[in-house]
């Protein structure tokens, strides 16, 4: 028996611990490491049943159960324990069937056909078919959606049941990504009713059942008996609070009322770590923090007034000050290191006042007076962040002024207004998602209003391309394109960070896109 | 009396005037907030398309002027509508959060209200004495720290460092009265410190300022004890300005403990409202400020009649 | 005579007064008395106290002494003048409505229940969204958040005054509102309201913190000693005193303005102990 066989019989419970470290010490291993890589095996090997008490930042008594408004944190946790959809985003990043059994394209990436397993039951005992998904989709298509998916799913052309089990759908374009559209949060199938979902159901193919829900307060879940999926929903009951304030959340995890909690206080997390029995994770994720300028405006129309502003600013300084160092510099793309195609080779642009001179002489200035329009609306920290740019700005001879903006409101009034301002993205899984949605030349929220003739053309062709090489040629040029053509100023990265008590565990890979495994914690994790 | 019946029809029958002036007041300003229900819950990811969808199935694409009557036609007849972010009945969602701050404010303020008189007073009595100043400069700092700023002392002391009560008020339906009082003694606690130095502070204030009056000079002439001046005969003419702190205080109790329903994670209505502003949902802001508009009636309609009671030049006057 | 004046005054009082005189003195001349300018980056975030940095660092590494010190210019001023205006309309208005009663006491303290009604930090919210976020509408804002509260008081205290025959009988004489005012019931409820002037001012200090944290109130990087404590805040939760500065700063203020007001209301009250 090899090491690793017996590591795999302590995983699989075969072996108890005691065993286990003796087989180790007799194939002359030491007992330290021994112990060390038995604990390994077991925190890896999920632990059934438990409460788990998470106090989360996000969540309104607004908050609704109709997918079409989903819009925090709250409710997409909620909608991934309750909910299944159609492919979940795998702890690598990749795509992977999740109701769907399998799916393919036609070679041009047009048509996708989608199959459902088999015998998957709702709560309330009926069983998963093609209508069910139909519907689901179509509440957030067609002119009386309100719903915030609605523009991305607009690609589809037309959808259909081949079969009870068989859905297909035909785009308007290729689109290699496709499958990835399927993840999102308001995606979640629900069984149809009169051929519609009522969109306020609580029945799901999920792992749990809502067995309390008060908007803005708390939510419970209990663990469904019956969940087709394997290895997956090892906690009895959850129970989710929302606790706005981050010094009420960090207080309620040291007084173990509750076991995890999301978005810790920058400022004080290194005396938080302190805490014996408390840890902090990070991951690193697609979460970006950015400062648009609309290009069309007449401050911002010239690209050499815009390298200024963007050669003007210390990441590493906001990294170290905002962040607390939790995050990592930006390279004026929104494609994450941790992204597929992320152009490696791309050099990561720094603090240089000489430079931003160099650029407002090329535009034949020798100082540059403006204004940023921020608010902590925009992301916990924006006005700090803006206050440090301003200072950084004087020593090139730009003169920034922080206009802070009324929290309340923020999005409506200043976000695509104002010629500059703060912003963030939760990031994408794709390139192509992340492109299409805030970058083409025509997309709602296309920030910067960049319209790059070249780019929203390699946007269409690397879409539907199935040579790998070709395409990640092609989003490469596209991130050197948009880092030293478009709007946006991206200085920084953000890590996704949460903390909890040693109780509490997860797999030793765990998804990089949002907070909490991508908001699916409630039926990756386990507690000891 | 009779008299004092009509004011008080009277001032009922003008309270339910003002609370329409208020109801309009408060559509106007949420109207000319920017935004509307359909942009500030699609957030970030509004379009024009689904904002126009959204608002189409809200009814907010008609008029505010059609708006408002449609609201006040169906509230005349008792029915306050439902909230449009989320469909749920206002009885379902107000229902409990009203008990929830009812029971804070009445917790809160079983405990102050007392204390601050009786602290007053004898700070009136013992003024200037060692005794006068350390309660003073207590009091006057805690009221001089923010509110969110004295709970997260007390939740340092109190739960963090010594773990005598939680840190969160987290309360159900289920909670026995017992047990809602333990979770609930950080928040009360918080607000007893804050409004108590209000209420002291004028309670000496207003005392000090009638000792000097001949009648009280008369008093301590014919050689009455201490506390019998200050019961007997300073405090029932002290207690106009006093009433009305109070009054003050025990609205504030029950109309601006937001920030403290926040820390402690306590579902009572100040968040509920906050929430709704910021979403614009109009049925459910207009009925949380209508029901803090009558708590304010009912308490200054209470405070000037026992301002009238306890002043016998008053209850003659016309 | 000035002399045996000063004599006469108690130990609390001139504590007050000290302090009083001392944060004007700093809030006028605090760019010749901070070390570092009010918004430059000196250091790393948190530095500790030392030689250099007096009382440490903030979370941007801006010097804390400096900051302390431009916040008094930025705000005692402003809370000042926001508490007299509110303070001198409130109590007109209070003591105009007690005097002349019927239809006018009625219509003026209808209009206050309504300014009551709303929750300050809402009204402040929709009246600042409504008219934009500059300081003099800041100003003007919670000055007519806090007419009502005085105004309340005002009346309540005027009420009890009006009744008495000094004042009726100067009524019957035929002299002038403004002259009664001033002369029979102002100085007879004189105490009560300088009392109230000693915690509005606090009140409104507070305000103008709880304005920042939606946002609205002071623009940054100016320096406010209410914006400075929520900044912080979250280390008090570790038992980092850091935040304590800036509060012990309001509360010092506050206690000393409030032991000046004890001393006037010893005097004003006419008590000879």
């Amino acid at each position: 028996m090899s090491i690793k066989q017996l590591e795999e019989s302590l995983k699989s419970g075969l072996i108890d611990r005691r065993t286990f470290i003796g087989g180790a010490l007799a194939m002359g291993v030491t007992l330290s490491s021994a112990s060390m890589m038995a604990s390994a095996a077991t925190n890896a090997t999920p632990n059934s049943g438990g409460l788990l008490k998470v106090g989360f930042t996000q969540g309104s008594s607004s908050d609704s159960l109709d997918p079409a408004t989903y819009s925090n944190d709250f409710m997409f946790a909620l909608g991934y324990a309750v909910f299944n959809n159609l492919t979940e985003i795998a702890p690598n990043g990749s795509a992977q069937p999740e109701l769907a059994e399998e799916y393919e394209a036609t070679p041009d990436a047009k048509t996708w056909t989608f199959k459902l397993r088999k015998g998957i039951l709702f709560s309330n005992g009926k069983t998963l078919d093609a209508t069910d998904v139909l519907v689901s989709i179509s509440h957030h298509m067609g002119e009386s959606s309100k719903s915030a998916i609605k523009p991305l799913l607009s690609q589809i052309e037309k959808m259909y049941a081949k079969d009870p089990l068989t859905v297909v759908f035909e785009l308007k374009v290729g689109n290699a990504d496709f499958p990835f559209v399927f993840t999102d949060y308001h995606l979640g199938i629900r069984p149809a009713v009169d051929g519609k979902i009522d969109p306020m159901t609580k029945v799901g193919t999920g792992g749990y059942q809502l067995a309390e829900f008060e908007p803005g307060v708390r939510a419970v879940f209990k663990r469904r008996k019956d969940y087709w999926k394997q290895g997956r929903a090892h906690l009895n009951t959850v129970e989710m609070s929302v606790i706005a304030d981050p010094a009420a959340r960090m207080s309620a995890l040291m007084t173990g009322e509750v076991d995890l909690i999301d978005r810790p206080d920058l400022k004080t997390i290194h005396l938080l770590k302190r805490r014996p029995g408390i840890k902090v994770h990070t991951a690193n994720g697609t979460l970006h923090y950015t400062m648009p300028m609309i290009t069309q405006s007449e401050q911002f129309k010239d690209v050499n007034v815009r390298l200024a502003m963007k050669y003007a600013i210390d990441r590493e300084e906001l990294v170290a000050k905002v962040l607390k160092g939790y995050g990592v510099p930006g390279n004026d793309h929104p494609i994450a290191s941790s992204m597929p195609y992320f152009a490696k080779g791309l050099e990561q642009r720094s603090y240089d006042p000489d430079k931003a001179k160099f650029y407002l002489k090329k535009a034949g200035m020798s100082k540059f007076k403006t204004s940023i329009h921020t608010s902590d609306a925009a992301f916990s920290g924006a006005v700090d962040a803006c206050l440090l740019y301003s200072e950084s700005a004087r020593k090139a001879n730009i003169d920034l002024k922080v206009v802070r903006e009324p929290n309340d409101g923020y999005w409506s009034n200043v976000w695509l207004k104002k010629p500059f301002c703060t912003s963030y993205w939760g990031g994408r899984p794709t390139p192509d998602l992340m492109f299409s949605a805030g970058y083409a030349a025509d997309a709602a929220w296309n920030a910067t209003h960049w319209k790059n003739p070249e780019f929203n053309k390699l946007l269409l062709s690397a879409r539907a391309e199935l040579d790998q090489a070709k395409r990640t040629e092609m989003y490469a040029d596209m991130q050197s394109l948009c880092r030293d053509d478009g709007g946006a100023l991206i200085p920084m990265f953000g890590q996704y960070v949460s903390a909890m008590n040693e109780r509490v565990k997860m797999p030793s890979q765990i998804s990089e896109m949002w907070d909490l495994d991508c908001q699916r914690f409630i039926e990756r994790w386990w507690v000891a | 009396m009779n008299n004092l019946t009509k004011q008080i029809g009277q001032r009922l029958a003008l309270g339910v005037g003002t609370l329409f002036v208020v109801s309009i007041l408060i559509f106007i300003g949420i109207e000319l907030l920017p935004g509307d229900l359909a942009q500030e819950i699609l957030g970030q990811s509004a379009t024009p398309e689904t904002v126009a969808a959204f608002r189409q199935e809200l009814g907010l694409d008609k008029s505010p002027f059609v708006r408002y009557i449609d609201w006040l036609g169906a509230a005349l007849q008792g029915d306050f509508g439902r909230s449009l972010a989320n469909g749920r009945e206002l009885s379902e969602l107000l229902s409990g959060r009203l008990l929830n701050t009812l029971f804070l404010a009445g917790f809160a303020a079983i405990i102050s209200v007392p204390l601050a008189i009786l602290l007053g007073l004898l700070c009136a009595m013992y003024r200037n004495s060692w005794f006068d100043r350390t309660i003073n400069t207590a009091a006057l700092t805690s009221i001089s720290l923010p509110e969110f700023f004295v709970a997260y002392l007390l939740i340092l002391f109190l739960a963090v460092q010594n773990n005598v009560f939680p840190a969160l008020a987290q309360v159900e339906s289920a909670t026995s009265f017992g047990d809602a009082l333990y979770r609930t003694f950080l928040p009360a606690l918080t607000l007893i410190l804050v409004v108590v130095a209000h209420m002291m502070r004028m309670t000496r204030a207003s005392i000090i300022n009638v000792l000097s009056r001949p009648y009280i000079e008369m008093a301590n002439l014919k050689g009455l004890s201490r506390w019998r001046v200050i019961f007997k005969h300073a405090l029932p003419n002290a207690l106009g300005p006093i009433i009305n702190v109070v009054a003050l205080n025990l609205a504030y109790l029950i109309v601006g403990v937001v920030v403290v329903e926040v820390v402690f994670v306590y579902p009572g209505l100040g968040q509920l409202l906050v929430d709704s502003v910021v979403k614009r949902d109009i049925p459910i802001v207009q009925a949380v400020g209508l029901f803090f508009a009558s708590t304010y009636i009912v308490l200054n309609l209470l405070a000037d009649i026992l301002s009238i009671l306890t002043n016998p030049r008053l209850r003659h006057a016309k | 005579m000035l002399v045996n004046q000063l004599k006469m005054i108690p130990l609390s009082a001139w504590f007050g007064l000290v302090v009083i005189f001392l944060t004007a003195f700093i809030a006028l001349f605090a760019p010749a008395l901070a070390p570092y300018g009010e918004t430059a980056i000196v250091g790393a975030q948190y530095e500790p106290w030392s030689d250099q940095y007096w009382l440490g660092t903030d979370n941007l590494g801006r010097d804390m002494l400096s900051r302390l010190i431009f916040g008094a210019r930025n705000t005692v001023g402003l809370a000042l003048f926001t508490t007299t205006i509110a303070f001198s309309l409130g109590a007109f208005l209070g003591i105009l409505a007690a005097l002349k009663a019927g239809w006018l006491d009625m219509l003026l303290s209808r209009l206050i229940d309504v300014l009551l009604s709303v929750p300050p930090l809402i009204l402040a919210l929709m009246l600042l969204a409504i008219l934009g976020p500059s300081i003099p509408n800041m100003v003007g804002v919670i000055a007519v958040i806090y007419i009502a509260p005085v105004f309340r008081l005002a009346r309540a205290a005027a009420q009890n005054i009006v009744v008495l025959e000094y004042v009726q009988a100067a009524q019957l004489r035929g002299e002038g509102t403004f002259w009664i005012i001033r002369k029979e019931v102002l100085p007879n409820i004189m105490s009560t309201l300088i009392a109230e002037f000693g915690l509005r001012f606090c009140f409104v200090f507070l305000f103008i913190a709880a304005l920042s944290f939606l946002g609205l109130g002071i623009q940054p990087p100016t320096a406010d000693w209410g914006s400075m404590v929520k900044e912080n805040a979250t280390l008090i939760t570790f038992g980092d005193y850091t935040p304590l500065l800036p509060a012990g700063a309001i509360a010092l203020l506050a206690v000393s303005i409030n032991f000046v007001v004890d001393w006037m209301l010893h005097k004003s009250s006419g008590l000879k102990d």
